[in-house]
């Protein structure tokens, strides 16, 4: 007469693993980057396509890469932090502005202020996709060896940059 | 005020639970005739109730009372009434109020219409009814109030999602929620017996109109929306398999094996520890479809708001409810077992077979819907199940189901004796093989596996549904509404068989762009667009574009589809044009400008795509047929000594239970 | 559809909170709907080819809007993708090439088919599993039912029903 529990059985096991999913994160993607050499890209410069911004220009030091658009809200948001970061750090922020409209991403950095050492321009979006860039904005750490450590999605915050990336850094040797 | 009122009107249903609750079980348990009386008045109050919460909310709606953070969320003045009306219903607080008060109208039937139940099985019933009502409006009051206020008022509202802003809305989620709800009576039920603790089928008998009922309110309910989502949605697609809509399905098919299995409890008393268990298990995928659209857990376009503490507390009630009617199966379902036998080919068990198919498919999708969220928890790793896993992994169990379908129909309770019938069947099989493999490589000139099979499926199932009504009229022998019901029911099933393969097969979709005065080819019409204007609509700013269809140099419809923009969400929205025929659907929907006038189109060829849905209308129309069978309303119109087929402590009854006592 | 924005792009409706939600409903909302162009012709001129088409991108999720494939959705990203898939056929890749190619970038997620691996073994075997355990134990019950003595419990009424 046991079977009679079998369907109590099967309701606890999938209670527990309700129970269990109610706060998880549902929303983020894990990003298969982590680990794995950086995507190469060539791009050009936001505001000076003549120039070339390229992945090899960063080799052997660490950098910062940050998915922007003038059209994101999360990105007026977190601007603020990213200039409080590159005050503090000597860690590049290498732009990426990703289908924008090069005129307003030109004027959005005259009037807020630029964080970036360098912008690339991707308007077509050729690039966000090999670095899985599915929303904006997106932050990514790569280190000295061209490997992606970490990527942080939402708007950037002072708390992420402590919490999650100098300890990164550090562990790479690296002063934040 | 009114909002007060409303809120307060609530509060007093919920309190009117608790003598329905205690006065129910207690009153049962102790045998006392006053006690079980006092639960009918609770239910009947707790009915006025929550039918005036209700209807506060939507006076607040139809006053556009801004000062109301519900209707300022989900109206606006210029919301056409109608619609100001549905949206009472539109987000996740107004929905559950609207739960409320369709479970508060099944009991109060459920109480009216039992008089001839016996007192304690009702009084259980309507306790535990109350149960479930006391929890959902616990979870109104305490997380998911509609009556809050917003000081100061808004000026004017949010509009109403514009997805929603159509006719379909009105309908549709009370469907469903009739349907869902619903499906708490023969939980109701199961749990009572099972408190009884008595081994005959009485209850088995009574709650099988109410589950066809309920059933087939759910049937509507799923094709609206399967419907709503093809002409609203632009892309031309029935189904999705998206977690809401699956959360929907699943019920329904464990609906589907509830009535079967109760079909043959209620004729020969087996199956009954089956039917307690499918009853529980209807009721608790509806509680459990609540939980993953409101909770965040599972994410879906339907999704409500994503609200984990709104998901602790339905996630708890889940576990009480459903937790203790399994508990109490556990104890109590060896008592129900049946020393009944029938034969290896009988019509027991084609339904066991067709039941157990059934049910392994809802396993199938419930396993599908919730892989990724047990992979994710477990930490290994983030997928996808999508479209062509269920749709391969829902035909597996449905393909043997559907052969045994047409001889199951014909099956003798106890030994199949198919006799001239089985002449008849074989006649069948070999019309449908022919069929399937001939019709559309005539038509089409193509060759689908699916089609062919699918039009083998529904010659086989729809013409054996037909062979028993048509005997029986040309034997001039009556035909019950019962046995009529069934026939149709299943003659609706091959109808959406054959839809359903057919369009998935044949349909034919193109994206091109067309400027005015530009003809495109597609499917073997010309479709032409002739121009552009704006339309302004009550609450939405239109660009509508007329398109020509023809074929053969004749015109075969003019469609006007639009790109409509809300003005207050400001969000875009497709409004496709379609030319409906019995045989075909053309669709065409606008994508965007592209400049110089010249806009993307979608234009799709979808043969027979409305099979689908009349398919489902021709199965609702079986239930509510079955429904009327005259010996229901005997039942339910008769009064204490009346002679009753069916029915214990009438006349006429004693002897049939003297058979069968200390039997069955 | 309910709330499109929350499931579409993702971290951003954690991200809203109370005070942004009126804002960032809308601003979502249109970054789901509104569109980029819808493909304006067919990709390809060659029928195979088309066909290879057709049939990749109804198998990657769009991961923007999660509950459509790129095939049917309209934001950018996901026109981007069709893009990418385009062109990746047109370059001679396989099939199976190009969705790896998708999944080195996205994760496993983005495929709408769920991978065959060891971990989801158990859900490509469930539906012949449970139909053959299903079929198995009602084959169990008949078979000891069919042993059962004949009882007469039925009911006056009609036959078959």
């Amino acid at each position: 007469m046991w079977r009679f529990l079998i369907p109590a059985g099967l309701f606890v096991a999938l209670l527990a693993f309700f129970f269990a999913s109610l706060d998880r994160d549902k929303e983020t993607l894990p990003s298969p980057l982590i680990g794995k050499p950086a995507p190469t890209f060539e791009l050009p410069a936001l505001g000076d396509p003549a120039r070339k911004v390229a992945s090899s220009q960063f080799a052997g030091k660490p950098y910062v890469l940050n998915v922007w658009g003038t059209w994101c809200v999360g990105c007026r948001q977190e601007h603020e932090v990213l200039l409080e970061i590159a005050r503090r750090t000597q860690v590049p922020i290498v732009g990426l502005n990703w289908k924008d409209d090069s005129a307003a991403a030109q004027r959005w950095l005259q009037e807020l202020g630029n964080p970036y050492s360098v912008v690339a321009a991707d308007e077509e979006g050729r690039a966000a996709i090999d670095w899985g860039v599915y929303g904006a904005p997106e932050t990514f750490l790569v280190d000295a060896r061209g490997t992606v450590i970490f990527k942080h999605i939402a708007p950037m915050t002072l708390e992420v940059w402590e919490r999650d990336f100098v300890p990164l850094l550090a562990k790479a040797g690296v002063q934040p | 005020m009114i909002i007060e009122l409303g809120h307060f009107a609530l509060i007093l249903a919920f309190c009117l639970t608790l003598p329905q609750m205690f006065f129910g079980f207690a009153g049962a348990a102790l045998r006392r005739e006053r006690w079980m009386a006092v639960t009918t008045r609770a239910v009947a109050g707790q009915f006025v109730f929550t039918a005036l919460s209700f209807g506060c909310l939507a006076y607040a709606f139809f006053k556009n009372d801004f000062s109301v953070l519900y209707v300022a969320q989900n109206s606006n003045s210029e919301l056409p009434t109608f619609y100001r009306f549905a949206a009472v219903w539109g987000a996740h607080e107004g929905s559950l109020l609207l739960w409320m008060l369709v479970l508060s109208a099944w009991t109060l039937a459920v109480s009216a219409l039992s008089n001839n139940m016996p007192r304690v099985v009702t009084s259980r019933v309507l306790a535990v009814m109350g149960v479930i009502s006391a929890g959902f409006a616990l979870f109104i009051l305490m997380t998911s109030s509609p009556f809050e206020r917003l000081w100061p008022a808004a000026v004017d509202g949010r509009d109403l999602n514009p997805l929603l802003q159509d006719p379909a809305l009105a309908i549709h989620p009370p469907m469903l929620y009739i349907g869902y709800v619903g499906f708490s009576v023969p939980f109701a039920f199961a749990v009572a017996a099972m408190l009884e603790g008595k081994r005959d089928a009485v209850w088995a008998r009574w709650v099988l109109p109410w589950t066809t009922l309920a059933w087939l309110f759910l049937t509507l309910g799923i094709a609206l929306g399967s419907w709503w989502a093809y002409y609203e949605l632009g892309w031309g697609g029935w189904w999705f398999w998206d977690s809401v809509e699956n959360a929907s399905f699943m019920p329904w098919l464990i609906g589907t094996a509830l009535i079967h299995s109760l079909a043959a409890t209620e004729k020969r008393g087996v199956f009954k520890s089956w039917t307690l268990l499918l009853s529980i298990t209807a009721f608790a995928l509806a509680l459990l479809g609540t939980f993953l659209v409101r909770s965040g857990v599972i994410e879906s376009v339907h999704a409500f708001a994503s609200d984990p503490g709104r998901g602790l507390f339905i996630l708890i009630f889940l576990t009480l409810c459903v937790g203790a009617a399994l508990g109490l199966y556990a104890w109590r379902a060896p008592l129900f077992k049946s020393n009944a036998g029938f034969a290896v080919v009988s019509r027991e068990s084609f339904l066991l077979l067709n039941n157990v198919l059934l049910v392994a498919a809802t396993g199938l999708i419930l396993l599908g819907t919730l892989y990724p969220l047990f992979l994710d928890a477990l930490k290994l790793g983030k997928i996808s199940v999508g479209p062509p896993y269920f749709a391969v992994a829902f035909l597996i169990p449905m393909l043997p189901m559907v052969l045994l379908l047409a001889p199951g129909m014909h099956a003798n309770w106890k030994k199949a004796a198919f006799g001239r019938k089985a002449r008849l069947l074989a006649v069948l099989a070999v019309v449908a093989v022919v069929g399937g493999v001939g019709l559309y490589w005539m038509t089409f000139g193509l060759h689908s596996v699916l089609a062919s099979a699918g039009v083998a499926a529904a010659l086989w199932v729809g013409l054996s549904a037909l062979i028993e009504p048509v005997q029986r009229l040309r034997k001039g022998h009556s035909l019950s509404a019962s046995v009529l019901g069934m026939a149709v029911a299943h003659f609706g099933l091959a109808v959406f068989i054959l839809g359903a393969t057919t369009v998935e097969s044949y349909k034919v979709e193109t994206d091109l762009s067309l400027a005015p005065g530009q003809t495109a080819q597609h499917a073997g019409y010309q479709f032409t667009m002739n121009g552009l204007r704006n339309v302004a609509g009550p609450n939405y700013d239109a660009v509508e574009s007329e398109v020509t269809i023809s074929r053969d140099g004749k015109t075969v419809a003019v469609l006007h589809p639009q790109k409509r923009t809300y003005r207050v969400q400001t969000s875009p929205m497709t409004e496709a044009g379609i030319d409906v025929r019995w045989d075909r659907d053309l669709f065409v929907a606008m994508g965007e400008p592209l400049g110089n006038g010249a806009w993307s189109l979608r234009l799709q060829y979808k043969p027979l795509i409305r099979f689908i849905w009349l398919g489902a209308l021709l199965i609702a129309l079986g239930g509510v047929i079955a429904v009327s069978d005259r010996r229901y309303r005997q039942r339910a119109t008769a009064r204490v000594g009346d002679a009753v087929p069916g029915v214990p402590g009438t006349p006429g009854h004693s002897a049939a239970v003297a058979k069968t006592a200390g039997v069955s | 559809m309910r709330d499109p924005l929350r499931r579409a792009c993702g971290w951003a409706g954690s991200w809203a909170g109370l005070g942004w939600s009126g804002l960032l409903s809308g601003l979502l909302l249109t970054l789901c709907l509104s569109a980029h162009a819808i493909d304006t012709a067919p990709a390809f001129s060659d029928p195979a080819l088309q066909g290879r088409y057709d049939h990749l991108i109804r198998e990657l999720r769009c991961v923007q809007c999660r509950s459509q494939s790129i095939a049917d959705s309209n934001v950018g990203l996901a026109a981007d993708l069709r893009r990418e898939v385009r062109e990746l056929i047109a370059a001679g890749r396989s099939d199976q090439e190009i969705l790896d190619y998708m999944t080195d970038r996205y994760g496993e997620y983005i495929l709408y088919s769920p991978p065959v691996k060891p971990v989801t073994w158990l859900l490509w075997a469930a539906p012949v599993l449970l139909v053959l355990i299903g079929g198995g134990a009602a084959a169990l019950v008949i078979v000891r039912k069919s042993r059962l003595p004949d009882e007469d419990g039925a009911e006056n009424g009609s036959g078959a029903a």
